[in-house]
C-alpha cells in the first residue's frame, strides 16, 4: 500500500513532468518520419519503417528513463521533500521501490502510446497486424526497466548530470559488450582472456534484450532465448535495486 | 498515607546523542551534537531552543531517522525511534515547507494519508476536516506552486496532523509568519495540548516559546546548557522596576536610577532597589508631576537564553 502510494505519486510527478512530452514528441515524430525515410530507401520499405520505429521507441524509452529516473531521489532530497515522507512510518527501500514502479508505469504509458503510433504506422503500410512486434516491444520495455534501475541507483548518490552521463555510460557499454563475447572466442587461454570474461560476466549485456533484427526479417527464435533473457533482465534489475537499497539506507539526509 | 503523584510518561527519551559531519575534500569530522540528552513528558509543549548552527535540526533530523547518530539512544514511546509502529504516531512539520509542489492541496493530505495504515490513515472527510482546520478548505483544489508562503506552512501543519498524531514535532513553525499568522498558529499549538497531545517545537523565536511551552530545553554549541519546567528555570525575582515619569526635573531622578529614554518631558526611569522606587514616587508627588507607567521586570527566557548562549 505504501510502495503503491510512492508510486502513484512518482506517476504524477512524472506526467506534469515537461521533459516527458518533449520525448514523447520526438519519439512520435522519429516513428511517423520512418515512414518517409522508407519512401526515400531502395530496399524493402515496411522493414525500415519497422526498423526504425523499434529503435526509436527504445532509444527514446531510454532517454526517458535515464533524464527522469536520475532526478528521482535526488530531487526530493535536494527539495527536501523527503524529510517528511521518511520521518512517516514507511521502510526507506519502500520508498525506493515506489519509485521504480512510479516511473516503471510512466514507462509503460509512454511505451504503450509510442507503440500504438507504431503499430498504426505499420498497419497503414502493410494493412495487416503483426503481433510478433509486440515480442520486440516486450523486451524493449524489459530494457527500460534495468535502465530505470540503474538510473535510481545513481541517483542515489549523485546529482542528475553525474547520473545521466553514469547511466548512458552504462546503455552504450551494454549495447556494445557483446563484443566482449566474440574476444574471447578469439583470445588464446591465458590472463588477457581471464580479463576479457571476468569483463563480459559483469557488465551488462542489453544485446540481450534485442530482438529487433530477428522480428523484422522475420527469423526465428527458439523459446528459451526469450526466457532466458527475461530472466537476465529480472535478475540484473533486482541485483541493481538492491544495490541502491543499501546505498539508500545508510544515507544521512543533511 | 500520602499519595505519591504519578510519574510523567515520558514519550521521547535521548540519551547521550553523539553526530558529527564529515565535511571538506579530505573529510574531516566536525562535531555537532555532543552527547545531548533530554526527555518529554506526555501531554507537554516542550520547547527545543537554541542559537542558529547550535544543533537544533540535527537532533531533530536524528530523532526522525533522517539521519543516523553516531552513539546514544533515542526511545519514541518506549521503543526504538526506527520503529514503524513509533513513527504512527508522530507528526513532523520541517522548517521551510519543502512540498510536492505539482499536488493539489488535497491530493497532498491524501498522499500522506496513503503512509499510515488504514485505520489511522486519511479518508476525504478527514482530509476536509484538516484543510478546515488550517484554514485552507478554498485552496484544496490549488496546486502547491501556488500557495503562499504562510499557506504552505499551514498545508504542512495539516499534513502534521494526518493521522492524528500523539506527539508532533514542528520545527520553526512560526517563522515567516505575518502576526496574524502567528498568533492562529500559537492557538493551534495549544489547542494541540488541550486535546491531549504531546509538542516539540524547535524555535528561537523566544516569546512565543515563553508564551505557549511548559518545558524547555536550551542547546549551545551541540550541548544542553538547561532544561526544566519554564518556573523553575526563570527566577520569580524582580530585577529593576521601570517607571515612566513626567513634570520632575531630570536632574533629580539622576541619583535614584539609570534613563533609558527621554522624550521632551517624559523619562523612562530603570530603578533597581525597591527603597529607591519610593523615593521617586515622592519625589514626583513633591514636584506635583505625573507617573505614567510603573511596571516590575522579573528574568524573561530571553535574559535566561542569552545568559546560557554568552556562557556556552
Amino acid at each position: 500500500m505504501k510502495v503503491k502510494a510512492i508510486a502513484l505519486n512518482t506517476f504524477k510527478e512524472a506526467i506534469r513532468d515537461r521533459i516527458l512530452y518533449l520525448l514523447f514528441f520526438f519519439a512520435a515524430a522519429a516513428i511517423i518520419f520512418s515512414r518517409l525515410l522508407a519512401i526515400l530507401t531502395v530496399g524493402d520499405r515496411v522493414k525500415i519503417i519497422k526498423d526504425v520505429g523499434l529503435a526509436s521507441l527504445s532509444l527514446f524509452g531510454a532517454l526517458m528513463a535515464i533524464l527522469i529516473g536520475t532526478g528521482l531521489v535526488y530531487k526530493e532530497i535536494d527539495k527536501k521533500t523527503i524529510f517528511t515522507v521518511i520521518s512517516k512510518p514507511i521502510h526507506r527501500w519502500q520508498f525506493l521501490l515506489g519509485k521504480f514502479f512510479g516511473l516503471t508505469l510512466t514507462l509503460l504509458v509512454m511505451i504503450g502510446l509510442m507503440s500504438l503510433i507504431f503499430l498504426a504506422v505499420v498497419f497503414a503500410h502493410t494493412l495487416r497486424l503483426e503481433p510478433r512486434l509486440l515480442i520486440a516491444i516486450a523486451f524493449i520495455f524489459i530494457e527500460l526497466l534495468l535502465i530505470t534501475a540503474v538510473a535510481i541507483l545513481f541517483s542515489c548518490f549523485s546529482t542528475p548530470i553525474l547520473s545521466s552521463i553514469f547511466s548512458l555510460a552504462f546503455y552504450l557499454i551494454g549495447h556494445t559488450s557483446w563484443g566482449l563475447e566474440t574476444l574471447i572466442r578469439k583470445l588464446r587461454p591465458g590472463p588477457w582472456r581471464i580479463l576479457a570474461q571476468f569483463l563480459y560476466t559483469f557488465l551488462p549485456d542489453l544485446e540481450n534484450f534485442n530482438f529487433r533484427t530477428e522480428v523484422v526479417h522475420g527469423l526465428t527464435v527458439q523459446p528459451k532465448f526469450y526466457f532466458y533473457s527475461g530472466l537476465y533482465g529480472l535478475f540484473y534489475t533486482l541485483f541493481i535495486l538492491t544495490l541502491a537499497t543499501i546505498i539508500f539506507k545508510k544515507r544521512d539526509f543533511v | 498515607m500520602m499519595r505519591q503523584p504519578a510519574k510523567p510518561e515520558i514519550v521521547l527519551s535521548v540519551h547521550n546523542l553523539f553526530k558529527a559531519y564529515k565535511t571538506g575534500f579530505i573529510p574531516k569530522r566536525s562535531p555537532v551534537l555532543k552527547g545531548v540528552s533530554f526527555s518529554v513528558q506526555a501531554g507537554e509543549i516542550f520547547g527545543y531552543l537554541g542559537p542558529n548552527g547550535a544543533g537544533k535540526t540535527t537532533t531533530l533530523k536524528c530523532l526522525l531517522g533522517l539521519i543516523f547518530p553516531d552513539s546514544g539512544e533515542i526511545r519514541l514511546f518506549g521503543e526504538p525511534h526506527l520503529s514503524l509502529t513509533a513513527k504512527e504516531k508522530i507528526g513532523y512539520l520541517p522548517e521551510n515547507p519543502y512540498f510536492y509542489e505539482y499536488l493539489t492541496g488535497r491530493e497532498f493530505l491524501e498522499f500522506y494519508g496513503r503512509l499510515f495504515p488504514s485505520e489511522r490513515g486519511a479518508n476525504r472527510g478527514k482530509v476536509t476536516s484538516l484543510l478546515r482546520l488550517v484554514g485552507l478548505e478554498k485552496a484544496a483544489d490549488l496546486q502547491l506552486r501556488k500557495f503562499s508562503k504562510g499557506m504552505l506552512q499551514r498545508i504542512g501543519l495539516a499534513q502534521a496532523l494526518i493521522n492524528d498524531p500523539e506527539l508532533v514535532f514542528l520545527d520553526e513553525p512560526l517563522g515567516g509568519l505575518d502576526p496574524i499568522g502567528r498568533k492562529e498558529l500559537r492557538d493551534v499549538i495549544v489547542s494541540l495540548r488541550e486535546q491531549g497531545k504531546t509538542v516539540f517545537l524547535c524555535s528561537h523565536i523566544l516569546q512565543d516559546i515563553e508564551m505557549i511551552c511548559d518545558r524547555v530545553a536550551i542547546i549551545v554549541a551541540g550541548r544542553i546548557v538547561a532544561q526544566g519546567a519554564l518556573e523553575d528555570l526563570i527566577s520569580e525575582k524582580i530585577l529593576f522596576t521601570e517607571i515612566t515619569v513626567s513634570g520632575v526635573p531630570k536632574e533629580a531622578l539622576e541619583e535614584l536610577g539609570e534613563f533609558l529614554s527621554v522624550r521632551g518631558e517624559r523619562a523612562l526611569l530603570k530603578v533597581f532597589e525597591e527603597s529607591k522606587i519610593d523615593q521617586v514616587l515622592r519625589l514626583v508627588q513633591e514636584k506635583k508631576g505625573k507617573i505614567h507607567s510603573l511596571v516590575p521586570r522579573t528574568e524573561t527566557l530571553e535574559d535566561l537564553f542569552v545568559g546560557m548562549v554568552k556562557q556556552g
